[in-house]
């Protein structure tokens, strides 16, 4: 799905920047935050429903951590994938639960030669093998030169910031 | 491998699988989890803020789009070894920069960078290239294939993930 960003306006994006940080632990989240950023319940809701039917949220739920629930094993799998052939196979590995994302990136040659993008999450580095060797037995990937890129370290995990935070933004409507 | 022998309670288990999409849009969407779950609203707050004091979830909430209300790309550079955590502080440190990981490869520091529009984004990179004095590798998203089936965390009968 290719998306083009929406035009956002200065209270759209004072939402946005406070709603990413998560929802409040109380009875009424949106009126919580509304009553940060000087908007009703009911304004607050109109905002993020008009995001969602746009197609600006992708999930909207419990966001939970992989690593901290014991899937300490996560794997960027890169893959060298003619361009005909790029929609189908991503298709097909997007279909299995334990890929969580999988994207068409370009390529920087002569640096770097891979085209498709997959995350594979799993409990060990076996598992996360053992499931490699499924895919590409499942969507017929041996003769796709691929490489596994474990992480080694996690510096930094956040929900992706696209708006300032309204406390360091001058100029957001109070 | 602390947290990940640690069990959890049922009522644990299903708010962390069972709620990972499709929440509505309601005012209330803490007392709608306990009308499904079965249990009061305050349990299930007093759940999930503990799961969180855990580090189990980050939070409750969106997930936005990549590019849907600003830009970004994953970014990828080969960092010389003595130099790696000093360039990775310094990206901690930079607000557009989210998901920031070493991984096992020549390209060794992953991470992605948000912005309000491209010419931020490029404006970024361009200032972490001359930071770092370490080329960047821009790789933005141009399609995702995307069939959401939340993540199957498949915890067993005890609480324990599989």
């Amino acid at each position: 799905m290719k998306m083009h960003p929406l035009r956002l306006d200065g209270k759209d994006r004072a939402l946005v920047a406070l709603i990413q940080q998560g929802l409040p632990l109380v009875p009424r989240p949106f009126a919580e935050l509304g009553r940060r950023i000087g908007m009703t319940e009911e304004e607050v809701m109109q905002r993020m429903g008009k995001l969602r039917l746009a197609g600006a949220i992708k999930r909207f739920g419990v966001v939970v951590r992989h690593r901290e629930l014991g899937y300490r094993a996560n794997a960027m799998v890169v893959w060298d994938v003619p361009e005909t052939d790029v929609a189908g196979l991503g298709n097909c590995l997007a279909r299995y639960p334990f890929i969580t994302l999988c994207y068409r990136r370009p390529r920087r040659l002569p640096h770097w030669p891979y085209n498709l993008f997959t995350m594979i999450h799993g409990q060990s580095r076996g598992a996360v093998c053992g499931k490699l060797a499924q895919v590409i037995g499942e969507c017929g990937l041996h003769d796709i030169p691929h490489e596994i890129l474990f992480s080694r370290r996690r510096f930094k995990q956040c929900g992706a910031r696209y708006c300032e935070p309204v406390s360091e933004r001058a100029g957001v409507p109070a | 491998m602390r947290e990940a022998n640690a069990e959890y309670s049922e009522l644990e288990r299903r708010l962390l699988n069972d709620f990972q999409r499709d929440l509505p849009l309601s005012p209330t969407p803490y007392a709608d989890m306990a009308a499904r779950l079965g249990v009061d609203e305050q349990t299930v707050l007093e759940t999930l803020a503990g799961l969180q004091a855990r580090g189990a979830i980050s939070r409750v909430g969106p997930v936005f789009r990549p590019n849907s209300i600003g830009v970004s790309t994953l970014a990828a550079m080969a960092v010389p070894a003595p130099q790696l955590e000093q360039v990775a502080a310094y990206l901690n440190d930079l607000p557009q920069v989210n998901h920031n990981y070493e991984r096992e490869h020549e390209f060794n520091l992953w991470f992605v960078v948000t912005a309000a529009d491209r010419d931020e984004l490029d404006a970024v990179l361009d200032q972490i290239e001359a930071w770092s004095g370490c080329p960047v590798l821009d790789l933005p998203m141009l399609e995702d294939y995307f069939i959401d089936l939340g993540f199957d965390l498949n915890f067993d009968q005890r609480g324990r993930r599989q």
